[in-house]
């Protein structure tokens, strides 16, 4: 399936192979890193940044994609729509069916709560669901939740927020331990050892997985017990703004079915936006790993209706994205890949940098390979060489087909063997390291009764994030969230409703200068292709 | 001029460049995919979908998003399908055989025709993790079903209204809850952590300044 340049190139990657394996490639020093990110990561390129000019972010930066986004009005802005014909009527209302909505609405039933999920695909259509190669806990007898905090947060360049990170890292063991009860298999050794491997910028071996299938089992487990016990789940229906009460509490949304396009209302005493992350929204053009609904919806729901974003200008490339073949450009070769021993090799058979450097840098210095004509070309740009025969040298043969299976029939599917020949990869967009602010409860700090939970949240991870610590937020975070909206909703009492706000968000917009036709949230990508 | 194909959706003709994979194609054609789109990249099943060559007797089922498009492809995509999933609490059944003649009766009804295999999108021995969830034998059945996507292909095929993928995630989570060993270290850390064993070591990094910080991020032991 490789061209002929391309055969050229794996003839030097496996020249040198041998010599290779024989010296662990250093890992760069602080300022060397440093040094790096600035001149290559596509966060430091200005052009792909604008300011955002209303709102309580106002004067910040954002992607230039989701800053037109939040200049867009919303679509109910000339709707009349009836809040006092309610269609659904529940104690917690959570918006997104992925691994974060999922939890939330499991524990909020635990809790006795009326719960519902509301969600614009399928539940499990998800970001969770494409998740391949692990989780993280401090669950080891070398490794301890301090040690886990220290790594996530000089990974995340010192920015994330000590009371969110704490969480994380302390309620990771439970968060394995309720999985497993759930009934999710862990890789484990025959006497019940979790089998654990390394992530970029780990310090200890806590990467716990399902193969590299990890995201999908954990999904296909928690969407069982969703629909185990009951809790109403209403596909293809997106959010399209949130309803407010006279005191100004969140009490509901509208919502819009996305097959009749008809306009539907769910009034809520609390509201758990779960809808995820913005990766087709494709910021600086780049391919992305996440699935079609990844539109950063959440993000303008909540921002429309006062609560602020944090840290919305710093976003995740995943350095191992796919290169080569056109068909699956973009698609996440799992960092696993890289834990059981690959290298990332250039054109010309060097392994210019340390495999298991965190992910803003290892995607830098692919970046910077190609930039600097050590890329090999392929149709749709360049990308570098990920040696994954070395995991069947290093594992034994049989390695790749046991521990990375998706993998391995993601490239037979196209003709590429990767346990004889190495893979061809280029940086690929994958996560919001921001995302809605919130304490440590979970909750907005802006709309009483208003929690996010999962990659909508900003603050987690600061400005980068560990391979592993987003499933474990969406457990952690997804739990938390569902468990305190059961407990608030006993206590509130709702006003009148209302959608004052998509009036007054309108004005702050005129009044900006920026009065628009645009709509906003997005709900779907636009991919078709139109001739007129 | 690029090298195109002619694709039949839903029965009419379309040019699509020969690269497309059926997913993308119906985009190129113009389609807003809502329904029969999910992950997009093979995990999710949402894109399940059945297509026959022109001239060419097999049905083949395939997901639309992993598949390229080939040259008088007729393409049906099956968007949903009523599989039909039973419900149970995890904390009440036991892992043994019983549990199977309850919940799916049905799996003993399969006459072995193997169409389930032939259908797999992801060409998983269906009919044979079947076999082992009739005998009782889940971990056999979790460990063979553990690739599948859900994308119900095997259901539409099946004569004996099996619902394959259902019965696989039943069999996985009574191995992952019941069978698989128990995990000491993470029983041990949940203990502790609950004891409040680590609090004021939290508690205390949580305080230390950025600098500080900085110096025992940059200098800590990476085990090997």
């Amino acid at each position: 399936m490789f061209t002929e340049s391309m055969r050229e190139s794996i003839k030097k990657v496996e020249a040198t192979r041998a010599e290779r394996m024989k010296t662990e490639p250093r890992r760069m020093t602080a300022e060397e890193k440093q040094s790096l990110l600035e001149q290559y990561h596509p966060d430091y390129r200005k052009e792909g940044f604008a300011e955002i000019k209303i709102g309580p972010n106002k004067g910040e930066k954002a992607p230039v994609e989701l800053t037109g986004l939040i200049h867009s009005n919303s679509r109910l802005l000339n709707e009349n729509i009836d809040l006092s014909k309610v269609d659904y009527d529940v104690d917690v209302l959570v918006i997104g069916g992925g691994g974060a909505g999922s939890s939330a609405a499991i524990e909020a039933h635990e809790a006795g709560a009326n719960v519902m999920i509301v969600t614009k695909l399928r539940i499990g259509d998800a970001n969770t669901m494409m998740a391949e190669g692990g989780i993280q806990a401090a669950d080891k007898e070398n490794d301890s939740p301090v040690q886990h905090y220290l790594d996530a947060f000089g990974g995340g360049h010192f920015a994330a927020r000590p009371e969110l990170l704490k969480r994380l890292v302390m309620e990771a063991p439970d968060a394995i331990r309720w999985l497993n009860d759930l009934g999710v298999m862990f890789d484990k050794d025959a006497d019940g050892r979790m089998v654990t491997t390394h992530g970029g910028g780990t310090s200890r071996k806590r990467m716990h997985a399902c193969k590299d299938y990890s995201g999908a089992e954990i999904m296909r487990t928690l969407r069982d017990e969703v629909i185990n016990r009951k809790i109403p789940v209403v596909e293809f229906t997106s959010a399209v703004e949130l309803i407010k009460d006279d005191k100004g509490q969140v009490a509901g949304a509208v919502l819009l079915n996305m097959e009749t396009d008809d306009y539907l209302v769910a009034k809520a005493k609390t509201v758990i936006i779960a809808t995820g992350g913005a990766g087709r929204l494709h910021y600086q053009n780049f391919p992305t790993s996440n699935h079609y609904g990844a539109t950063a919806d959440g993000l303008i729901l909540g921002y429309r209706a006062g609560a602020p974003l944090l840290y919305q200008d710093t976003i995740q490339y995943h350095p191992t994205g796919v290169a080569y073949p056109s068909q699956i450009f973009g698609a996440l070769v799992t960092e696993k890949v890289r834990s059981l021993g690959a290298m990332l090799v250039n054109k010309d058979g060097e392994a210019y940098a340390h495999p298991l450097e965190t992910r803003d840098v290892s995607a830098s210095a692919i970046i910077r390979e190609c930039a600097n004509g050590k890329g090999v070309d392929t149709p749709l740009g360049s990308g570098v060489w990920l040696d994954t025969p070395m995991i069947e040298i290093l594992g034994g043969e049989g390695t790749i087909e046991k521990r990375i299976p998706a993998m391995l029939r993601m490239y037979l599917n196209y003709g590429i063997d990767m346990r004889k020949e190495p893979i061809l990869v280029y940086p690929t967009l994958h996560y919001q390291n921001g995302g809605l602010e919130i304490g440590g409860e979970g909750y907005t700090k802006a709309i009483p009764n208003l929690l996010v939970a999962g990659e909508a949240v900003g603050g987690i991870h600061g400005r980068n994030r560990l391979m592993g610590n987003s499933l474990l937020d969406i457990i952690v975070f997804g739990r938390n969230a569902g468990k305190a909206a059961a407990r608030k909703a006993k206590e509130v009492e709702l006003g009148s409703m209302n959608l004052d706000h998509v009036q007054a968000y309108a004005k702050e917009l005129e009044a900006a200068g920026l009065a628009t036709d645009n709509v906003s949230p997005m709900l779907l990508p636009q991919y078709a292709r139109h001739e007129r | 001029m690029e090298n195109k194909v002619n694709v039949f959706f839903f029965g009419k003709r379309y040019q699509v460049p020969a690269d497309l994979t059926i997913m993308t194609a119906m985009e190129y054609a113009g389609y807003t995919l809502k329904r029969g789109c999910g992950c997009r990249h093979g995990f999710c099943g949402a894109c399940a979908t059945i297509y026959r060559i022109k001239g060419q007797n097999e049905l083949k089922t395939c997901l639309a998003c992993q598949t390229q498009v080939q040259e008088g492809m007729y393409v049906a995509s099956i968007p949903f399908f009523p599989t039909d999933k039973r419900t149970y609490s995890i904390n009440d059944i036991k892992p043994n055989q019983q549990v199977m003649m309850e919940l799916y009766p049905e799996i003993y009804s399969c006459i072995g025709c193997n169409a389930c295999t032939k259908a797999c999108t992801q060409d998983l021995d269906v009919m044979h993790y079947i076999a082992h969830a009739q005998r009782g034998e889940f971990e056999k059945c979790a460990e063979l079903s553990i690739d599948c996507v859900g994308c119900g292909c095997c259901s539409v095929r099946c004569p004996a209204g099996i619902s394959h993928p259902m019965v696989g995630v039943l069999a996985r989570r009574l191995t992952g809850k019941y069978l698989a060993p128990e995990t000491e270290h993470l029983k041990n850390r949940v203990e502790e952590i609950n004891h409040g064993e680590f609090d004021s070591l939290i508690e205390q990094i949580m305080q230390k300044p950025i600098t500080e910080m900085k110096e025992l991020y940059n200098t800590r032991e990476i085990e090997k």
